[in-house]
């Protein structure tokens, strides 16, 4: 159950990148699970290379992801706006491609583990042995979630960025400069990839195709509407719980394909998610 | 006469090869209010965006304040004093009235004269502030319009450029929204620049008027004066023939050129 709701959190906040970027540029970044690996691999590489301690090796690998993700915006992205959205997929999984490739350039394609403060390490609760590599990605989205929904609430720039992705045009009129405001946004949705990919790392090993996990995220990202940011989260969360079931109760090989079941059915059934509202968005 | 505060000269702005404004001059003067008339698709809201820096012109300046601003991103135009009220009143749906208007202040750092303001803008608009809270999209179309002005008044501007405020609403909400901005223009000493299909508030409320057909001034004088012209009548107020305000039935008559 815990691990289901664990690995449900990382889809979530990575199917949250997908729908921030949407919402804001109608672009869909294919390439947001390898800006979760990117991160992994560098928090490790601060880590098991350099020695840094893991706090700090955390922050500037989502330091380094955010604003890897903000000159990402801001050279090449932001040119194909307007372009027809088969270009944009193909130009972001082809960018995804150069990420995986590089990575494997940059610290080979073997398989690591990245030690942290909670490794291997367990409570017993109520009986029930409670790893804290699950919790502590529970409690990261908790509040990664909790700060993005204050900074986009109270803040006079988030306001600003939620204003330049309802209505670019508009946003212009007042003054808001909309291209720095998109370029914040790539910033945010890869650095919530980057803790992902960080919180995800001691449970399951860094390797090249850690970024492949971006393709169920999409998938949460559907079911929850692709366009809202609860729904994101929600959907990830049923998504990791199903896949656990299904794991649990279904023959094997189940498990694996059970995010893409899910993914068709929505498409059929309910296209619209589960928190469907979709609204046409102006200009 | 004041100074003058906007003056547009020779512009030409065309989308691709359509060119929408065909060699435009005007000059709007220090705490005036002046209105640009036109039909549809005369090139109304093509000059105010050229004005605000959202389109660029091909040929001309635009000059604001004693400096050319042509060219000029939007964002740099509002920080210069011009706000843009534009055509289909373009809020912020998914945020609340009060958030909006305190997008309209971003550029502005003074935070107590933001606060002074929203007070300002709720006391011309009582019903905003009732709904202070409530998301922009859930607005009327004449409440969304009341936001967009207060929007643009929340910048503190020194000019507004209103497109068509009219647009879509009922006779009587229409005389309200041009009550309030003839306030503003009186109160504030805003300069107003203010396009319109509905010749009869806008000649009431401003002071100098142009008249606009297929990207081309035609006409200019005095609003009191515009008003007594027998095809301002005719075309404009629907005092005769009402309804056929064709632009080739203008054009037949050209007993101004
Ligand atoms: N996005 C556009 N692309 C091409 N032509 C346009 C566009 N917007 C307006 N036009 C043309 O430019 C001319 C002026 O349009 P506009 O300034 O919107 O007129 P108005 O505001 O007076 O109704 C019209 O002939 C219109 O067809
Ligand atoms: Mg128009």
């Amino acid at each position: 159950m815990l691990n289901g709701l664990a690995v449900g959190c990382i889809y979530g906040l990575v199917a949250l990148g997908f729908v921030l970027i949407y919402k804001a540029t109608e672009l869909v970044n294919f390439a947001q699970g390898d800006l979760l690996m990117l991160g992994a691999f560098t928090c490790y590489m601060f880590v098991v290379w350099y020695g840094v301690g893991y706090w700090v090796a955390f922050a500037l690998a989502v330091a380094l992801v955010a604003l890897f993700g903000a000159v990402l915006d801001a050279t090449i992205l932001r040119r194909i706006i307007g372009q027809p959205q088969f270009s944009v997929v193909m130009l972001t999984i082809g960018l995804g491609a150069i990420f995986r490739s590089f990575a494997s350039i940059a610290w080979g394609s073997e398989i690591y583990t990245l030690p942290t403060p909670f490794s291997a390490r367990a409570t017993r609760l109520a009986g029930v042995a409670v790893s804290h590599e699950y919790v502590s990605i529970i409690i990261g989205t908790v509040v990664l979630c909790a700060v993005l929904y204050a900074f986009f609430t109270f803040t006079r720039i988030g306001l600003a960025m939620q204003a330049s992705s309802q209505n670019q045009l508009a946003a212009y009129y007042m003054g808001i400069p909309v291209k720095l405001m998109f370029s914040l946004i790539w910033a945010i949705s890869a650095g919530v990839a980057a803790i992902a990919g960080v919180l995800l790392a001691p449970v399951s090993l860094i390797d090249i195709n850690l970024g492949f996990i971006g393709l169920k995220a999409f998938a949460a990202a559907v079911l929850g509407g692709f366009g809202s940011i609860p729904g994101a989260l929600v959907g990830g969360i049923t998504i990791g719980l199903i896949e656990l079931f299904s794991g649990a109760y279904l023959p094997q090989g189940f498990k694996d394909v059970a995010a893409y079941v899910v993914l068709l059915v929505v498409l059929a059934v309910r296209p619209q998610g589960m928190f469907g509202a979709i609204t046409r968005k102006k200009v | 006469m004041a100074d003058t505060l906007l003056a547009v000269a020779n512009l030409e702005t065309y989308y691709g090869p359509i060119m929408a404004i065909r060699g435009i001059s005007f000059a709007v003067p220090e705490r005036s209010v002046v209105t640009i008339l036109g039909a549809n698709g005369a090139g109304k809201s093509t000059i105010l965006k050229t004005v605000s820096g959202v389109m660029d012109p091909q040929k001309g300046t635009v000059t604001f304040a004693g400096r050319e601003i042509q060219g000029m991103d939007p964002d740099k135009v509002t920080r210069l004093g011009i706000s843009h009220v534009p055509e289909g009143r373009e809020v912020f749906p998914f945020l609340s009235v009060r958030e909006n208007l305190l997008m309209g202040a971003f550029t502005r750092r003074d935070v107590a004269g933001v606060a002074e303001d929203l007070e300002l803008v709720y006391s011309y608009f009582p019903v905003l502030r009732s709904r202070a809270e409530q998301r922009a999209g859930s607005l009327s179309g004449g409440e969304q319009q009341m936001l967009a002005i207060s929007r643009a008044l929340m910048a503190r501007p020194r000019m507004m450029l209103l497109d068509e405020p009219s647009l879509g609403l009922s006779p009587r909400l229409v005389k309200e929204i041009f009550e309030i901005i003839a306030r503003i223009n009186r109160e504030r000493g805003v300069t107003v620049l203010l396009v319109e299909q509905n010749a009869n508030m806008a000649l009431h409320i401003a002071d100098y008027g142009y008249v606009l057909e297929v990207g081309r001034i035609v006409m200019e004088d005095t609003c009191p004066r515009l008003l007594e012209k027998e095809d301002i009548k005719e075309f404009y107020l629907g005092m005769k023939e009402s309804g056929v305000r064709g632009t080739r039935r203008w054009k037949r008559k050209k007993t101004w050129r």
